[in-house]
């Protein structure tokens, strides 16, 4: 049997590559990629949990989670759209001045 | 055990080829695989039914809005104004050393924290998965205990819709 | 007695080798069927009444000369086809055809006849069925041409909203049979009603069953909805850039879908393999016999109906088949609670 610690630690793995991505990509659609790898990373850990713990609770935070990623790629998406038809341009740094 | 490192050796390589790699488009792709490498971690967790839904929903779902959205905007051709490799020499080393100070302390973290009756590390379940396999539990807990935040997730889902299409909406 | 694993992986060969032969008779049962609807004969030179044809076919096709376009993605090109046929293959690895056998005695416990028993079966196909999208969305684009493209744009958005209309009546038919394991399903569906009504969930769920056959059309890029691939608007769709066995494993992964979407509804609505007159361990021929009728339904619709226009598709599929889908599962709920199943 795997023990806990070493979902744990993959899931702790994950959400630091998953940050690093946030922090470093210069183009929003890979930036809202990585969003999504530290969401799979929580669930990650959410499940482990719930299934060392005997309980289904886990695996009810997961379906939220996940629902919750689905709503904000939507609207992620959305302005990234909104973005690129101003500017012509996907990297974040074009954005910096506060005028549209 | 050789399952786990398998899935967990392909979900952390596709993970850092998304991160790291040029082309939103293969980076569509190897998430598709990293959450493919999940699910079977799942399976692994006496958890089908999440297996079976983080697939329909994020690799069968979600990913595709990524893809339409990528094929849209020409993302592609898209240069991050660094030629060749996405992250040059110095961003590079900066974010290794966040992602290695990162995981290390969570690590610490974990490994630190004592449970009733030892670490987590060599922690085994508390009880056979038989009972976590049924939906027919699941739904049961998530229409009683959760149903609240189950309304108030489909309030979410709409305001998202009606958010995305207004936003994307060209000015005419 | 042959040992279990033995007759196991025996199950895995005959339902890969049995999806093969059925595409090849899907593929002259379609010519012959158009042949005759259309009052002409259908192939009949190669072979006793051009039953050959569909090999004849697979060697010219393998023997083409394989392009691939200069400007398109070098691993997403190739990486496409197999996608798409390894995801219609898959999916019917969890479709059970027939009871618990032994064999005639061959083996020593009886195993179902069914690559794999999920106990969550019902939405393993729906998951495999989201995955081929990913198929046809990479050819289009892989392939760097408008056509290919637009095509495969087109029926990416066909497949994910019409999966939708899919999915609810989908789960009308779980809510009556209260499990997500085909195989429960179709034993809920055993005997009949006053021993003359077999007890099959067509008559319980007739407009699921509609919606379901409407959306599974949709799903597979059939007529009426075929537009993403019609040779009259847009070349091929987004397969114009493939030839020879990419080619190949496109069409073969579209007729093994059609074939898996037509036995899930076999399976869901119309009994799977129980039937009168033969006994369990020969139901698997009711199976087969239920699964051609509903194929023959498909072909017979491909070559009546004129075609959908795409918006008229999308129009249809979300302003009319899912509010119906929706409201058949909210009466299901509703009798089920106060009737009971």
């Amino acid at each position: 049997m795997v023990p806990l610690g070493h979902y744990l630690f993959l899931s702790a793995v994950l959400f630091a590559v998953g940050t690093v991505g946030v922090f470093l990509r210069r183009n929003v659609i890979t930036v809202l990629l990585s969003i999504e790898v530290m969401l799979n990373a929580v669930n990650l850990a959410f499940i482990a949990f719930g299934r060392f713990q005997g309980s289904v609770h886990g695996q009810v935070i997961m379906f939220f989670v996940v629902t919750v990623a689905a709503a904000e790629a939507a609207v992620g998406l959305a302005l990234a759209i909104a973005l690129f038809r101003h500017r012509e341009s996907l990297n974040p740094d074009a954005f910096t001045s506060l005028k549209w | 055990m050789l399952l786990f490192l398998l899935a967990a050796a392909v979900a952390v390589a596709a993970s850092l080829a998304v991160v790291l790699g040029h082309n939103p488009m293969h980076s569509v792709l190897l998430l598709i695989v990293s959450f493919a490498a999940l699910a079977a971690l799942y399976i692994g967790l006496d958890a089908p039914f999440a297996a079976v839904v983080q697939i329909i929903i994020y690799a069968g779902a979600i990913m595709v809005l990524f893809l339409f959205v990528v094929m849209l905007l020409n993302a592609h051709r898209e240069d991050e104004g660094a030629g060749g490799a996405a992250l040059g020499g110095r961003p590079l080393a900066a974010g290794a050393a966040l992602a290695i100070v990162l995981a290390a302390e969570l690590a610490w973290a974990v490994l630190r924290t004592r449970r009733a009756g030892g670490s987590w590390m060599g922690a085994g379940p508390e009880s056979d998965g038989a009972a976590l396999q049924s939906v027919r539990t699941l739904g049961g807990v998530l229409y009683s205990e959760y149903s609240l935040a189950f309304e108030v997730t489909s309030l979410l889902i709409i305001v998202a819709m009606v958010g995305a299409v207004v936003l994307a909406r060209r000015e005419s | 007695m042959i040992p279990l694993y033995v007759a196991q992986i025996g199950v895995v060969v005959a339902v890969f080798v049995m999806l093969l032969l059925a595409a090849a008779v899907m593929v002259y049962s379609e010519r012959k069927v158009a042949g005759a609807i259309q009052q002409r004969y259908g192939p009949y030179l190669v072979g006793p009444k051009g039953a050959l044809q569909p090999f004849a076919d697979v060697i010219k096709l393998i023997l083409k000369e394989p392009l691939r376009p200069v400007a398109a993605d070098r691993v997403l090109y190739y990486v496409a086809p197999l996608l798409s046929a390894t995801a219609a293959f898959a999916a019917f690895a969890v479709v059970p055809f027939g009871a618990e056998t032994t064999l005639f005695g061959l083996i020593e416990e009886p195993i179902r006849l069914q690559v794999a028993d999920v106990n969550v079966a019902v939405l393993v196909i729906f998951a495999i069925t989201s995955i081929s999208v990913y198929g046809i969305v990479l050819a289009g684009w892989s392939s760097n041409s408008k056509y290919s493209l637009l095509g495969a744009l087109r029926s990416a958005s066909q497949m994910i909203s019409y999966e939708l209309s899919y999915g609810v009546s989908l789960a009308s038919v779980l809510i009556i049979a209260g499990s997500l394991s085909l195989t429960e399903i179709v034993d809920a569906q055993q005997g009949a009603w006053l021993g003359v009504l077999p007890r099959w969930n067509v008559f319980v769920q007739p407009v699921g069953f509609l919606v379901f056959m409407i959306a599974g059309v949709a799903e597979t890029n059939r007529a009426p909805f075929d537009l993403p691939e019609a040779e009259q608007e847009l070349v091929a769709g987004y397969h114009t850039e493939y030839s020879s066995t990419p080619f190949m494993m496109f069409f073969l992964a579209e007729y093994i879908n059609m074939v898996t979407a037509a036995a899930v509804a076999a399976n869901l609505f119309l009994g799977g393999w129980h039937g009168p007159f033969l006994p369990e361990s020969l139901g698997w021929i009711w199976f087969l016999a239920k699964t051609g009728a509903i194929l023959f339904f498909y072909i017979w619709m491909r070559w009546t109906l004129p075609r959908l226009r795409y918006d008229q598709l999308m129009q249809f599929g979300w302003k009319v088949l899912l509010p119906v889908a929706a409201l058949n599962l909210i009466l299901t709920a509703a009798g089920v609670i106060t009737v009971g199943r």
